[in-house]
């Protein structure tokens, strides 16, 4: 779980309706997000599915990403329930996600998971940003800033499910609410 | 209370819940498959022990279905994961391929087997396990996290939904099917139009339909962002459970008054075969409006569109005709297969009808093409292929190649457009 409350660094845009085969195509589903070489490779496809004009997301040579933020804008993560998704983007290394709004499962997914914050803008942040631009997530503020000139953008709070995102995930959770043993 | 929001109070132990309820829903069923199945018992082993049990085993159903005619190893190797995992736990619900207990696509099977009870909660690791709402049971998609807890405690945290109605009457046409009244709604709400809902259809239409027109409409609840689709079980519904499973189970049905979001009214007489043009869902156009759309490719398959009727509406159309381009038929699962052989029209099997037809040689039953998948899936796209598909799910490489392009349409109207060789009103040929 990305425990930081500042994630500082280049943005990566996107737009309305990223489905889950953009984000990890079928191709790679034969992957097995809790073996750890396996966990790897789908960080290494995030985002695989894009078409050509938009730039590699996961472009380092270890098979990570430069991009430790993600814009995206109406129903982020719509489609399947593959949880590859959120995992393939955590195992990138992406921290957070700023979308206008999301998909039920997707979302559900980067909060059980911890794998990624998935935050919601108060209005639409596709255009306020370019790929490559500096940016600063700060969650306990509910910000996000443009670093170039400094515009802070608000985000909505997460709201019910802030106490599992604060735990780091679902089971995390469940432990510290006494749903399932500490061990 | 709606359906959807009585079957959870009673699974979670309250006498009321609302909409906006955050509540630790039991379990009924735990459905995954071979891509995610792997990945659950991972997060099941890594959180409750090497050594752990299942909460129980009669409530667990594993159906590999997605990447079974593959020479792909890890995927040979995921069911091997599903194998071992059957054998040490002692699960008595897995359909293993390769052997004669094999079924095929998991939503087409699941009801097949009696698996699905009107009242009960299904909970799987697929997005389209909102199918099973069309028997009356709350049954939704859900992460290999979520699954992994499930196995464990048998319970989930979940968010009641708010319901949106959909109240369908009128006659439908015999050139219509329930894909088109999914498509038509979904084209009117949008793809994120019940994002985080529950989308409850009722009315004369949809009592009129069969139960696997049903689950056609149910299984598409997912494309306009639903939680789940739910359909009140009626006696045509109850009859279809009880010639499957010897289960006891207790229905539940919406109040008169029960509150929902929104209400939505069509009279499906009124109503044109569409299709929705790519790459998402919503696109939805009328098939006579599309004619000057070429096709490389027909695809008749998977858990919307690859059933037994999907396949009598098919060859309604085709028989004594010849196709005009590639066309490609996986039924969903053996039943269907078999169903195949076993349906006649005047005298013909549909599989006879589909033959002298000129389709490709018929698949065995899996997901196949519908979502791509290893390279030598059959009917995977590899280049700039228009297809018209019978599946639910348009986006760019959804069936394999980014290049190619995918019009989601009714069995009637990919059949057509079959023999036409560009997208066809089924009217029309
Ligand atoms: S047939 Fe297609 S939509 Fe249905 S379960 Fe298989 S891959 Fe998913």
């Amino acid at each position: 779980m990305p425990n930081e409350t500042l994630i500082r660094g280049p943005v990566y845009v996107l737009e309305d309706n990223i489905d889950t085969d953009l984000l990890i195509p079928a191709c790679y589903l034969n992957l097995v997000p809790t073996i750890p070489e396996e966990y790897r490779k789908l960080g290494s496809y995030a985002l695989a599915g894009l078409p050509e004009t938009f730039p590699k997301y996961a472009c380092n040579a270890d098979g990570t990403t430069p991009f430790p933020i993600v814009i995206g804008g109406r129903n982020f993560g719509c489609g399947s329930s593959r949880e590859h998704a959120p995992i393939a983007l955590g195992a990138a290394g992406c921290k957070a996600v700023v979308a206008e709004s999301y998909a039920r499962i997707f979302f559900r997914n980067s909060v059980a998971t911890g794998e990624v914050f998935p935050l919601e803008s108060e209005g639409r942040l596709c255009g306020e940003f370019k790929t490559g631009d500096l940016a600063e997530v700060n969650i306990a503020k509910n910000t996000i800033t443009r670093l170039s000139d400094g515009k802070v953008f608000s985000l909505k709070p997460v709201g019910a499910v802030a106490p599992v995102i604060a735990a780091g995930g679902m089971f995390a959770y469940a432990r510290e609410i006494g749903m399932i043993s500490k061990s | 209370m709606t359906i959807t929001e009585k079957i959870l109070a009673r699974e979670s132990g309250a006498k009321l819940v609302s909409p906006g309820d955050n509540i630790w829903a039991k379990a009924g069923m735990l459905l995954t498959h071979d891509v995610c199945g792997p990945g659950t018992i991972g997060i099941f082993k890594r959180e409750f022990g090497k050594d752990a049990k299942v909460f129980d085993r009669e409530k667990i159903v594993i159906l590999p279905d997605h990447y079974i005619y593959t020479e792909d190893e890890k995927a040979h190797r995921n069911v091997d994961i599903l194998r071992a995992f059957v054998k040490e736990q002692g699960l008595p619900y897995f359909y293993d391929p390769g052997t004669v207990t094999y079924c095929g696509v998991c939503h087409v099977a699941m009801p097949e087997l009696g698996h699905v009870r009107p009242g009960e909660t299904i909970f799987g690791t697929d997005s389209h396990t909102c199918t099973h709402g069309a028997l009356g049971a709350f049954s939704t998609g859900i992460g290999n996290t979520d699954a992994g807890f499930i196995m464990g405690t048998g319970k989930l945290l979940i968010k009641v939904p708010q319901t949106i109605r959909f109240v369908l009457d009128g006659a439908m046409p015999s050139y219509l099917s329930a894909k088109d009244l999914i498509l038509h709604i979904i084209g009117d709400i949008g793809v994120d139009g019940a994002t985080y809902c529950a989308m409850e259809f009722t009315g004369s239409a949809i009592d009129a339909l069969s139960i696997e027109e049903r689950c056609t409409i149910c299984n598409m609840a997912v494309e306009a962002g639903a939680k789940n689709g739910i359909i009140a079980p009626d006696l045509k519904a109850l009859a279809y459970v009880k010639a499957r499973t010897a289960k006891p189970f207790e229905p539940l049905y919406s109040d008169p008054d029960a509150k929902v979001a929104a209400e939505y009214r069509y009279d499906v007489s009124t109503l044109e075969p569409v299709v929705a043009k790519p790459h998402l869902p919503d696109n939805k156009a009328l098939a006579r409006a599309c004619r000057d759309v070429k096709i490389d490719q027909v695809y008749i398959g998977s858990c919307t569109g690859g059933k037994l009727e999907d396949f009598i509406m098919a060859a309604k159309i085709m028989k004594g005709r010849k196709v005009a381009v590639r066309t490609l038929l996986v039924p969903a699962t053996r039943v269907v297969e078999q169903g195949l052989v076993d349906t006649q029209i005047d005298g013909q099997s549909l599989r006879a009808i589909f033959e002298a037809a000129g389709v490709e040689p018929i698949a065995p039953p899996s997901c196949a093409a519908c979502l791509g998948g290893p390279v030598d899936t059959f009917g995977r796209t590899h280049g700039h292929e228009v297809v018209v598909s019978t599946t639910n799910r348009n986006f760019i490489g959804r069936m394999g190649s980014k290049d190619s392009q995918i019009y989601l349409a009714s069995p009637y109207t990919a059949a057509a457009s079959a023999l036409a060789g560009h997208i066809a009103d089924p009217r029309d040929v």
